[in-house]
C-alpha cells in the first residue's frame, strides 16, 4: 500500500516527527512504499541542519535524512512555511527538498493513504 | 537543488477534509491550513472545509487584529467561498466545495449562523460524523 | 475510517469531539499523551468504557510503556500494539482522522 505522511511539528517541542518517523519505519518494514513525507507548519524544521541536539538525545533531523537515504524517501518542505522559519536552501538537511504545498494535495491524491502527525 | 518529483494525479478527484479545530491568532495552525486548502484547488479536487470546537473561532464576524499587529486572515474565508461558488457555477468540473460548522459547537459557544464571515452548512454532529466518514483525505491543523 | 487522539483527555477535548465525531464501529487509536485515556480508575474511565463498547479501541504500547503504564493498568477492552500494529490498522481501516 500507497502511503503519504504528514508531520506539522518539529523535532524538539512534540512527538509528532518521532511517531511518524517510527511509523514510517515500520510501514517500510512491513513492505509499504512511503512515497512522500511532507513537512509543514514548525514541522519545517525537521530539515534545519543547523540544529545540534545533545549527544544523549536523538538527532531526529538526521535520522529522517538517513531513513531517506535508506529507502530513497522523498522528504519534502513547504516553501512557504520554511520561508517563515527560516529554512533555506543554505540550512537544509541532506535527504530534505523544498517544494510548493501542492506537493501536499497531490501526495493525498496518489497515496492510499494520508496519515497526520502533529499536535 | 534538488530534483523536483511529481506524482501523476491527472483524472483523480478524491474527496478531501480540512478540519480546523483551533482558535486563530493564539496558535498559526488556522492561517496554514487555509494556505492548504487555497492550493488544493489547483487540483480540482473536492473538499470539506469543517469547523469544530475552538474551530469556529476562526470565522467569526468583526475580527480586528490592528491592536495586535497580526495579519486579520478571516478575510481570506471569503476567498475559499468564492471559490466554492467558481466549483458550485461550473458544470463542467466535478468539484463541489463544502464549508460546514458543527452545530454542537457553535451552540456551545453561544454562536449562531449570523455571526460567520462567510455562509455555512450548520451539520449536527452525526451527520457531520457520516460526512467525515466518506472522507479519502482528512488534513487537519 | 480510523480515528487517532494524541492528547490527554485532561488537557484537551480530543477524546470528546472524537466520540462525538465519530460513527459507530469505527476504531479509535491512543498514542503519545492520549495514551492516558487508556488506564484504569480515572474521571474519564467511564467515558472511555463506554467507548469500548462502541468503538474497537488500541493504545499504542510504546507510549504506555515510555510514561510508565504497565499494560495492566490498560482498562479491558482495549488492545495495545506497536507501530506495526498502527500501520496494520491503517491499511485495514482506510481514511486516518487524527484528533490533533
Amino acid at each position: 500500500m500507497k502511503f503519504g505522511i504528514l508531520v506539522n511539528e518539529g523535532p524538539f517541542t512534540h512527538q509528532a516527527s518521532d511517531s511518524a518517523y517510527q511509523f514510517v519505519k515500520a510501514a517500510i518494514e512491513k513492505g509499504h512504499q512511503v512515497m512522500r513525507v511532507f513537512f509543514y507548519y514548525d514541522g519545517v524544521n525537521n530539515a534545519n541542519k543547523l540544529s545540534a541536539p545533545q549527544s544523549d538525545d536523538r538527532n531526529l533531523v538526521k535520522m529522517w535524512g538517513d531513513l531517506a537515504k535508506e529507502h530513497n524517501l522523498d522528504l519534502v518542505v513547504c516553501i512557504a512555511a520554511a520561508l517563515r522559519r527560516g529554512i533555506v536552501e543554505d540550512n537544509l538537511a541532506e535527504g530534505f527538498r523544498i517544494s510548493g504545498l501542492g506537493q501536499l494535495t497531490e501526495v493525498g491524491i496518489a497515496a492510499d493513504r494520508l496519515v497526520v502527525f502533529g499536535d | 537543488m534538488s530534483e523536483e518529483i511529481e506524482f501523476d494525479t491527472a483524472g483523480i478527484t478524491k474527496k478531501f477534509m480540512y478540519v480546523n479545530r483551533k482558535a486563530p491568532y493564539g496558535t498559526i495552525y488556522a492561517l496554514e491550513v487555509l494556505e492548504a486548502v487555497l492550493i488544493s484547488a489547483a487540483f480540482e479536487q473536492h473538499a470539506a472545509i469543517v469547523f469544530i470546537d475552538d474551530g469556529v473561532y476562526q470565522i467569526k464576524k468583526g475580527q480586528d487584529t490592528a491592536a495586535i499587529n497580526m495579519k486579520n486572515f478571516s478575510k481570506t474565508y471569503g476567498i475559499i467561498e468564492m471559490e466554492k461558488e467558481d466549483a458550485d457555477e461550473d458544470e463542467d468540473m466535478d468539484m463541489v466545495w463544502r464549508i460546514i460548522v458543527e452545530k454542537e459547537s457553535m451552540e456551545a459557544r453561544g454562536l449562531s449562523a449570523d455571526d460567520f464571515v462567510v455562509d455555512v452548512e450548520v451539520l449536527p454532529s452525526a451527520e457531520l460524523a457520516k460526512v467525515m466518514a466518506e472522507q479519502d483525505v482528512v488534513i487537519s491543523g | 475510517m480510523i480515528h487517532t487522539i494524541n492528547k490527554s483527555p485532561f488537557e484537551r477535548n480530543s477524546l470528546d469531539s472524537c466520540l462525538r465525531l465519530s460513527e459507530k464501529g469505527s476504531p479509535i487509536l491512543l498514542l503519545e499523551d492520549g495514551v492516558y485515556a487508556a488506564t484504569k480508575g480515572t474521571s474519564v474511565s467511564g467515558t472511555v468504557g463506554t467507548a469500548t463498547g462502541e468503538h474497537p479501541m488500541f493504545v499504542m504500547g510504546p507510549d504506555l510503556q515510555a510514561r510508565g503504564i504497565a499494560e495492566d493498568q490498560v482498562m479491558d477492552g482495549i488492545t495495545v500494539v506497536d507501530y506495526g500494529g498502527f500501520v496494520d490498522l491503517v491499511v485495514e481501516h482506510g481514511t486516518v482522522q487524527s484528533w490533533l
